[in-house]
C-alpha cells in the first residue's frame, strides 16, 4: 500500500488518475480504514486529503450558500450555529452518523462516496439541493449530489476524479429541512430506511419541497412525485398520508439481515409523514 | 431496603471500592490480548467459510513457504484416538474430515506478525465438498435432515428417533391427564427463543507456550483455567500438571469461557515451531462465528389452570440445538421451566439435537430463559384469559420451603414468595401508563452451584493478609472475597488482597460459573480464615502459656476467652504476624472440598414498555428486577448483577440473533448488525435485593449472577402483549416481527 499526502486536490487527482490497483481517498477514515481492518478493501494507493488547504473550512458563500471542505468532521458541522440555523436537517443526519468518537473524524463527502445506500448524511444533502465540486483529470465541475451515488459501494465518479467541496444553497426565508432514520436501536446501527425534506412555506403553505429516501433502494432516492404532493398544502393529514403512500411507492428495498423489504417499505412512509412535520414547523419558525 | 434490616456485620453488606477499579480505569489491568513474551508469534485461523463440508484436500505450502512463518497445524497435528467429550473438544478445536460449520476451524498458522499471520492463513487452500445443512431447530429434528454425525446419539435416545436427535430426557410426576382433566382452562402454545451470543466485550485471547518435552504456559483470558488447563491436555494429549495456566483479567464471559476455542491451537503451534510462545486473538467476527453462543429452542408448553388461578398440571417439551455437538441445556431448561410453581402434575420431555451451528457453551442460567420465555408467556395469557391478576397467580402458586420441586428434591429455605411481596411493594409495579405502553411481568429461577474450590489464605509479616483463590474474577468477587475474609478476620478490608492464581498455586477449581465464586470461594476463604485464626490463637497460646482452646479471635487479635483463662492484653494479628517467623514460621490457612450447601434463587422483573404502532418499535421506560441474594456482601456488586442480567436478557427478547444466509453463512458475525443494546437504548435498570439467608453458607449467600437473565424475555413479551394486544411467541420480538403482529391483530 503506497499513502500520499496529497497538497492540492489536482495533486490528488493526478495521482488517482496514474494509480492502476485500488485506490482509495482518506478522508476521516472511518469508512476505509473500517474496511481495511475487515480485510475487504486494501488499497494500492491510499490519498489522504487533509494536508491540502481549506479542507477543514465551513465558509459562507456571498450569495448565502455554505461551502463544507472535504475534511470537516460531523461534530464540527453540529457545533457551528449558523449552519445548524440554516440547515438543521443536514446537520442532523451528519451527526446520527456513528458515536461522538466517529463525530471527531467522519466526513459528509466521506459518507457521499462510501456509496452505501444507508449514508445518513446524504438524504439531507439531496433534500436541500446541494451540489458538489468535482475535481479530475478535465478540470474542475459542479454536479448535483444525487448524481454521485450510483449503487452499493459505487459513485459516478471517474476514475481521477475526487470531490474538492460540497456547496449548499442560500437558505432563504420560510425553509426548513428534517431528517429522520429508523433504525431498532438508539444508536450506532445503519439505517433500515431513512428519509429528508426540505421545504418552503409561504404562511401557512408550502410552495417549494424536495424529498429524499435512504435505505429502501440501490442509492439514495429523490421523489419528485412525494415533493408535488406537499407544494400547495398545508400539510393537512391527507396530504401527509399521500406523502406516507406516495413515498412508500417509491420504494425498492431488499431484505437483509436489516430488515425486511416489506417492513422497509412501510417504515420509510411513516418516517416521511413525521419528517414533513418536522421540516414544516422548522419552515414557520419553530427551530427545534 | 432489607439491607438495612442487618447490621451485625461490620464490612458485609457494605459497599467499598473493588480492588481492581483503578487499574481497569487507568488501562493498567491486563487482559488476555496485553499479555506478550520474548520471541513471541502471532497465530491465525483458518476457518471453513461452509456450514457443512467434507474437507477433501488441505495444502498448506504456499503459506508454509511465506518468509516469517514458523508452523502451521491441521487436524493431523493432534493425537488420534480421543472419545466422548475430549473428541468433541478436539473436533470442535479443529475439524477433522468434515467442517461442521461456519467459521469451524480448518488449519493455523503461526508467524513472526499479526499480519503475516493472516496472510499466511490466506495461503492455505483448502478444498471442499459442500455438504447439505441445516440451521434451524425443528428443520433439524425431521427424520430427512441432513446427517451430521452418524451414531452420535448416546444411550438414551430411543431406536427410532431422527439421527440428529442425540440426547432424549423424559421425565415427571403426578397423573397428568387428571390434572388437566380437573383444570378450567387448558391451554397449549408454541414458543421459539434464537440463539443468542453472551456478547462479552472481551474477545478470547491467548498465549500459548509447549516446548518439544511437553512442558507448557498459557496466558488466557478465561473463567476457568483448571477446565482450560485439563481441555487442552486432554486434546494435546499432555500431563496436566505440565501445563501452567494463569489467567488474565476478563471482560466478560457470561459462560462463554468456560471451555476451549482456539487456546489448544496456540500450544500446537508453539510445539511446531519449536517452543516459541504464540499469541491469538481473536476478532469479534471470530468470536461470533465460532465460539459458543447459547442453544436456539422451540418449545410447546401446555398448561392447566382453575377459574381461581390454581395450576393443575404442566407439561413442557422442548426441542433445542447447541450447534454440531452435544450439549444444548435442554435437561437444565427443563429442570427451570416449571420450578416456580407448585404442580401436582408436571412432565418433562426434552431433546437435544444437532445442527450446523458453533458448538453451544454455557451462557447465564443456561435453558432457563428459555423455558421461562414459554413457561412465564403462557401463564400470563392464561391469566388474561381467565381475567386474573398474573402476580396473584404466582404468589398462588409459589413455591415455598420444604415445597417438592418440578424437578424432584424438595426446597430448602428459598425467598420466592418474599421476592414477589417486595415486587408489589415497589412503585414500578404500579406506576401510572400512557397510550401505547404495557407492563409486563416473570419470574426467574436459578439453582446456583458450589463445586470443586480450593483457597488458601496467608499472613504477610505485617499482619495483612493476601487470599489465593482459583475463580477469576468477573462481576466484582475479588471485592466479596475481601469483605468475608477481612470480615472473619477482623481486619480492615484495605488489608486483604485477593489474587486469582496459576493452576500450579491450588488444588483444582472450577469454573466461575454457575453463580458460584461469592458462594464457593466465599465460603471456602472463609474457612481458609478460620483455620488461620485457629493457628494464631494457638501461636497466642503458647506465648502466654495457656491452652490453646482458651484463647478466643475476638476484632482481629487473639484474647483469653474469659477471666479464667489468664490476664494478658490482646495480641493483634499484626504482632502475632510479625512474630511468626520465630514462633513457628508461616500461618496460612486452607480449605478445600466439594462445595454444597447451595441456595437456589428466584427473581421477578417488571418491565413498562411503549411501542411504537406505526414501526413496532420497543422502547423499555422502567425496568425493576427483584431477586433473592440470600444475602448481599456486596450490594453494588449485586445490584450490577441484576442490570446486567436484565440488560442481556432486554437484548435476547428484542433484537439479538443470528441471521443466517440461505447457504448456511452467518451474515451478522458483527455487533453493528448482532444488535445488543447499547446504553443509551436501556433506562436506570431498578434493583431491589431481597434477602432470605441461605442456611448453607457462612453469611447467607446464594448466587446472583444467573437469575437476572430469566424473566426478561417473557416479561418483555407479557408487556408487549399488554402495550398492543398482540403476543409474540417467537424471539427476537423485534420492530418487524411486532409490526407484523400488530397488524395481524388489527386485521383480525
Ligand atoms: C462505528 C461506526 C459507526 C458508523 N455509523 C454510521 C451511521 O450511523 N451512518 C452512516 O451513514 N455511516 C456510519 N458509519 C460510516 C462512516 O462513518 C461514514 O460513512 C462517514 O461519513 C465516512 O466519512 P469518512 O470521512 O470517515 O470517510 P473515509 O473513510 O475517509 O472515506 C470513505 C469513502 O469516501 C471516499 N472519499 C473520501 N473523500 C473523498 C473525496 N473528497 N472525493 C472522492 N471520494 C472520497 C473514499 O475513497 C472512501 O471510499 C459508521 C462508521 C463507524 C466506524
Amino acid at each position: 500500500m503506497r499513502y500520499h499526502a496529497a497538497k492540492t486536490f489536482e495533486e490528488a487527482a493526478s495521482i488517482a488518475a496514474k494509480a492502476d490497483g485500488v485506490t482509495r481517498f482518506l478522508a476521516g477514515g472511518t469508512d476505509v480504514l473500517v474496511q481495511l481492518r475487515a480485510g475487504l478493501v486494501t488499497p494500492d494507493d491510499l490519498i489522504d486529503l487533509k494536508h491540502i488547504d481549506g479542507v477543514q473550512d465551513i465558509t459562507r458563500l456571498d450569495d448565502g450558500g455554505w461551502e463544507i471542505g472535504v475534511a470537516v468532521a460531523g461534530a464540527r458541522l453540529g457545533a457551528h450555529e449558523a449552519l445548524c440555523a440554516d440547515w438543521p436537517g443536514v446537520v442532523e443526519g451528519m451527526e446520527l452518523v456513528g458515536s461522538t468518537q466517529v463525530q471527531g473524524r467522519a466526513t459528509l463527502t466521506g459518507n457521499l462516496c462510501n456509496g452505501s445506500p444507508a449514508a445518513d448524511g446524504v438524504p439531507g444533502l439531496v433534500a436541500a439541493g446541494a451540489v458538489a465540486k468535482i475535481v479530475g483529470p478535465d478540470g474542475m465541475r459542479e454536479i448535483p449530489i444525487e448524481e454521485i451515488p450510483a449503487g452499493p459501494g459505487k459513485t459516478t465518479l471517474a476514475k481521477g476524479e475526487l470531490i474538492a467541496a460540497v456547496r449548499l444553497p442560500a437558505r432563504g426565508a420560510g425553509g426548513g429541512d428534517a431528517y429522520q432514520r429508523f433504525i431498532p436501536r438508539t444508536e450506532m446501527d445503519i439505517a433500515v430506511a431513512g428519509c429528508a425534506i426540505n421545504l418552503r412555506v409561504e404562511g401557512d403553505t408550502i410552495t417549494e419541497a424536495r424529498v429524499a429516501i435512504g435505505a429502501v433502494a440501490p442509492t439514495i432516492r429523490l421523489v419528485p412525485e412525494a415533493a408535488e404532493l406537499l407544494v400547495g398544502s398545508t400539510l393537512d393529514a391527507a396530504t401527509a398520508d399521500a406523502l406516507a403512500a406516495a413515498v412508500s411507492a417509491a420504494a425498492n428495498p431488499i431484505t437483509d439481515k436489516r430488515g425486511t423489504s416489506e417492513f422497509r417499505t412501510e417504515v420509510v412512509g411513516v418516517l416521511a409523514r413525521r419528517v414533513a412535520q418536522t421540516a414544516y414547523d422548522r419552515a414557520k419558525g419553530d427551530r427545534s | 431496603m432489607a439491607k438495612d434490616e442487618f447490621r451485625e456485620f461490620r464490612l458485609v453488606g457494605t459497599r467499598p471500592d473493588r480492588p481492581d477499579g483503578l487499574d481497569k480505569v487507568t488501562g493498567r489491568a491486563r487482559y488476555g490480548a496485553d499479555i506478550s513474551a520474548p520471541g513471541m508469534l502471532w497465530g491465525a485461523v483458518v476457518r471453513s467459510p461452509h456450514a457443512h463440508a467434507r474437507i477433501v484436500k488441505i495444502d498448506t505450502s504456499k503459506a508454509e513457504a511465506l518468509s516469517g512463518v514458523k508452523a502451521v497445524v491441521t487436524r493431523a497435528d493432534f493425537p488420534t484416538g480421543l472419545t466422548g467429550d475430549e473428541w468433541d473438544l478436539q473436533e470442535n478445536t479443529m475439524a477433522g474430515d468434515k467442517a461442521l460449520y461456519d467459521g469451524h476451524a480448518v488449519a493455523a498458522v503461526a508467524a513472526t506478525s499479526k499480519l503475516r499471520a493472516e496472510e499466511a492463513a490466506r495461503l492455505i487452500e483448502v478444498e471442499y465438498e459442500v455438504l447439505p445443512h441445516v440451521i434451524d431447530v425443528d428443520d433439524a429434528i425431521k427424520p430427512d435432515a441432513p446427517v451430521i454425525r452418524e451414531g452420535a446419539a448416546d444411550a438414551t435416545v430411543p431406536e427410532g428417533m431422527p439421527p440428529n436427535v442425540v440426547r432424549y430426557f423424559e421425565h415427571g410426576r403426578g397423573d397428568l391427564d387428571a390434572g388437566f382433566a380437573e383444570a378450567d382452562l387448558v391451554r397449549e402454545n408454541t414458543y421459539r427463543t434464537e440463539a443468542t451470543h453472551q456478547g462479552y466485550i472481551e474477545p478470547h485471547a491467548c498465549l500459548g507456550q509447549l516446548g518439544e518435552d511437553g512442558k507448557g504456559e498459557m496466558w488466557v483470558c478465561t473463567q476457568g483455567h483448571w477446565f482450560i488447563r485439563k481441555m487442552c491436555a486432554d486434546v494435546l494429549g499432555l500431563e496436566k500438571s505440565q501445563l501452567r495456566v494463569t489467567p488474565s483479567e476478563i471482560g466478560g464471559g457470561f459462560g462463554g469461557k468456560t471451555t476451549i476455542f482456539m487456546e489448544p491451537l496456540s500450544l500446537a503451534l508453539s510445539r511446531k515451531a519449536g517452543g516459541r510462545p504464540v499469541k491469538i486473538v481473536m476478532s469479534r467476527s471470530e468470536v461470533l462465528r465460532a465460539t459458543g453462543p447459547t442453544a436456539s429452542a422451540s418449545m410447546d408448553v401446555k398448561i392447566g389452570m382453575k377459574k381461581d388461578g390454581t395450576l393443575t398440571a404442566g407439561r413442557a417439551e422442548f426441542r433445542m440445538q447447541g450447534g454440531a455437538f452435544w450439549g444444548a441445556p435442554v435437561d437444565m431448561a427443563l429442570d427451570c421451566a416449571f420450578a416456580a410453581y407448585k404442580l401436582p402434575a408436571v412432565m418433562h420431555i426434552g431433546y437435544d439435537v444437532l445442527a450446523n451451528r458453533p458448538k453451544a457453551a454455557a451462557y447465564r442460567a443456561p435453558g432457563s430463559p428459555m423455558a421461562a420465555c414459554a413457561v412465564e408467556s403462557l401463564i400470563d395469557e392464561m391469566c388474561r384469559e381467565l381475567g386474573l391478576d398474573p402476580m396473584e397467580v404466582r404468589l398462588k402458586n409459589a413455591v415455598r420451603e420444604g415445597d417438592r420441586s418440578s424437578y424432584g428434591p424438595k426446597f430448602k429455605s428459598i425467598g420466592l414468595v418474599e421476592t414477589l411481596e417486595a415486587t408489589k411493594a415497589h412503585p414500578n409495579f404500579s406506576a401510572p401508563l400512557g397510550p401505547n405502553q404495557g407492563r409486563g411481568i416473570a419470574s426467574g429461577f436459578w439453582f446456583n452451584h458450589g463445586g470443586e474450590t480450593s483457597v488458601t489464605i496467608a499472613l504477610s509479616e505485617d499482619g495483612t493478609v493476601t487470599v489465593s483463590a482459583g475463580t477469576p474474577d468477573i462481576g466484582g468477587s475479588r471485592a466479596s472475597i475481601a469483605l468475608m475474609t477481612a470480615e472473619t478476620l477482623g481486619i480492615p478490608y484495605e488489608n486483604v488482597r485477593v489474587n486469582i492464581v496459576e493452576t500450579g498455586a491450588l488444588g483444582v477449581n472450577e469454573p466461575t460459573h454457575g453463580s458460584r465464586a461469592t458462594f464457593a470461594t466465599g465460603k471456602a476463604a472463609v474457612e481458609a480464615a478460620n483455620a488461620a485464626i485457629k493457628e494464631m490463637c494457638r501461636r497466642a497460646a503458647v506465648e502466654w502459656g495457656i491452652d490453646p482452646e482458651a484463647v478466643e479471635w475476638v476484632d482481629g487479635a487473639a484474647q483469653p476467652a474469659g477471666p479464667n483463662a489468664g490476664k494478658f492484653p490482646p495480641m493483634s494479628i499484626a504482632e502475632i504476624a510479625g512474630n511468626m517467623g520465630s514462633t513457628g514460621g508461616p500461618i496460612s490457612g486452607h480449605h478445600e472440598g466439594n462445595l454444597g450447601g447451595v441456595g437456589a434463587s428466584f427473581g421477578c422483573h417488571v418491565v413498562d414498555v411503549e411501542v411504537d404502532p406505526e414501526t413496532g418499535r420497543t422502547t423499555i421506560l422502567r425496568y425493576l428486577v427483584v431477586q433473592d441474594a440470600g444475602r448481599a456482601i456486596h450490594p453494588a456488586y449485586v445490584e450490577g448483577q441484576y442490570q446486567g442480567g436484565a440488560a442481556q436478557g432486554i437484548g435476547w427478547a428484542l433484537n439479538e440473533g443470528y441471521v443466517y444466509g440461505e447457504d448456511g453463512r452467518l451474515q451478522n458475525s458483527v455487533f453493528l448488525d448482532y444488535r445488543v443494546p447499547v446504553a443509551s437504548d436501556l433506562p436506570m435498570i431498578d434493583t431491589v435485593i431481597v434477602e432470605v439467608p441461605n442456611p448453607g453458607h457462612p453469611f447467607g449467600v446464594r448466587g446472583v449472577g444467573e437469575t437476572g437473565i430469566t424473566p426478561p424475555l417473557p416479561a418483555i413479551a407479557n408487556a408487549i402483549h399488554a402495550a398492543t394486544g398482540a403476543r409474540l411467541r417467537h424471539l427476537p420480538m423485534n420492530p418487524p416481527s411486532v409490526l407484523a403482529a400488530i397488524k395481524a391483530v388489527k386485521g383480525g
